[in-house]
């Protein structure tokens, strides 16, 4: 239930006065309501839980960390093989 | 697909993992907050890649696991009406309250339908004047936006025949029981990443400082899960306490903060029964007294049940992270996911479920 999965924006309208959207996660479209983030253009990704977008994913947020991660594991290959 | 598959890279994880066994000196207790965590740790194999010193251990964050057998027969109890039209997210289906489960009422006759979403269960309403709608509004802060924006929905049509039965538990108090109690061994926590999306990590930076016990904010992929570790073992490794974020593209310091000023508008903070662990003072929500039109426990005069669990069960101490699924006498013989005695072997996001199915 708490797998929220991020999904692709892809279409937006409105329904009994509430903000919803088509999402597509990976193929699988599926309806979701945007009343917590009013601010989602389509093409914006967010995490889906239980058909509601609880946030948008920060593209930037996500290039560091992975630049970060990179740098981590790389770290590995420039000291060499493990001792032992 | 984006923001999934370049975190399940295994080079990269391998590479991390690496790091984290370059840098332990000693052995840690850790624990992850949410059962979705457990789940892909046991899967890809995070646990067995760790070095010897990192046990991990598994947290209460399985909303199914701790949803008290109390309010699942209340549960069948209303499903049970002529005039009701149960609806639940899907997992709760195969619980077993004192007996029997929400599929059972379904084959006697019960109308139960499994909705995606709880609007879903409010266009029930809509199209069902003459039933009475009842939602099973049950989970942790990650289900509580939906779940108070159905009632909203429902008061803004004028809906008379639509009310939640709610069974909505937090994590900090739990997490404070947790590092309280006298048995405690977490030394770090992995923070639910998707928790945190909702209410921001500001409310964890208190209980770190008070029980000085680093905690990072984690994700669900392997990687997030790698990273969250690595962030965690180095504070550990360094004496040092804080809240870290990693899980930055999607959690910020301060949450949705729509979503918890409608959580408030709503609900307000009650105590409540964890299963298998107990009552947790303020750990939870129910409605306000403004909505308790919608509060299907006032609506429907349901005695209070009082069920017994199974006596060899041990799922409280497992999901206070004292003891694991294998320290259980009757895991895997008596106790498996087609018949479960316990809480943590129902859901698939449940410890037990977990190390049953992927072989620990
Ligand atoms: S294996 Fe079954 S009986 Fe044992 S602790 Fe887990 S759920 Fe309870």
């Amino acid at each position: 239930m708490c797998l929220g999965v991020p999904g692709k924006i892809i279409e937006k309208y409105e329904r009994n006065g509430m903000p919803m959207a088509k999402v597509d996660f990976g193929g699988v479209v599926r309806e979701t309501c945007l009343a917590y983030v009013p601010e989602a253009q389509v093409g914006d990704y967010c995490i889906v839980h239980v058909g509601f977008a609880l946030n948008l994913v920060s593209e930037q947020e996500a290039q560091e960390t992975l630049a970060l991660l990179r740098q981590i594991a790389d770290l590995e290959s420039e000291l060499g093989p493990p001792p032992g | 697909m984006k923001y999934v598959t370049e975190y399940r890279d295994a080079a990269l994880v391998q590479g991390v993992m690496e790091r984290i066994r370059r840098l332990v000196t000693r052995p840690w207790v850790i624990m992850e907050i949410c059962g979705g965590q457990t789940h892909s740790i046991v899967r890809y194999g995070l646990d067995q890649m760790l070095p010897p010193e990192i046990e991990l251990v598994h947290g209460p964050g399985c909303p199914v696991c701790v949803t008290p057998l109390e309010l699942i027969d209340k549960a069948l109890a209303i499903a049970s009406r002529p005039e009701v039209i149960f609806c639940s997210y899907g997992d709760m289906l195969r619980v077993p309250g004192s007996g029997r489960d929400l599929f059972s009422v379904k084959a006697a006759g019960g109308q139960v339908r499994v909705v995606y979403s709880p609007l879903d269960a409010v266009e029930i309403a809509r199209q069902n004047p003459e039933k009475q709608v009842v939602f099973f509004a049950i989970g942790f802060e990650t289900t509580a936006p939906p779940n108070v924006m159905s009632v909203l929905a429902a008061r803004r049509l004028g809906l008379k025949n639509y009310s939640i039965l709610v069974s909505h538990v937090r994590v900090p108090p739990a997490m404070e029981a947790i590092l309280s109690a006298p048995a405690n061994r977490v030394q770090g926590f992995l923070l639910a990443g998707h928790v945190c999306t909702v209410m921001g990590y500001w409310e964890y930076l208190p209980l770190a400082e008070k029980y000085r016990v680093p905690m990072t904010v984690t994700g669900f992929e392997p990687l997030d899960l790698a990273q969250g570790l690595w962030h965690t073992i180095c504070m550990l490794e360094e004496g040092r306490v804080a809240v870290e974020n990693a899980y930055a593209r999607s959690v910020t310091l301060e949450g949705n903060r729509a979503a918890q000023e409608t959580i408030r508008q709503v609900f307000e903070e009650c105590d409540r029964t964890w299963r298998g662990i107990g009552v947790i003072p303020m750990s939870g929500w129910w409605l306000r007294p403004e909505f308790a039109e919608f509060d299907a426990e006032k609506r429907f005069d349901v005695e209070a049940i009082r069920p017994q669990e199974s006596p060899i069960c041990i799922a409280g101490q497992i999901l206070q992270g004292q003891k694991k699924p294998r320290d259980c006498l009757a895991f895997g013989k008596e106790c498996t996911p087609e018949h479960p005695l316990g809480a943590t072997m129902v859901s698939s996001e449940g410890a037990c479920a977990a190390y049953y199915r992927y072989g620990r």
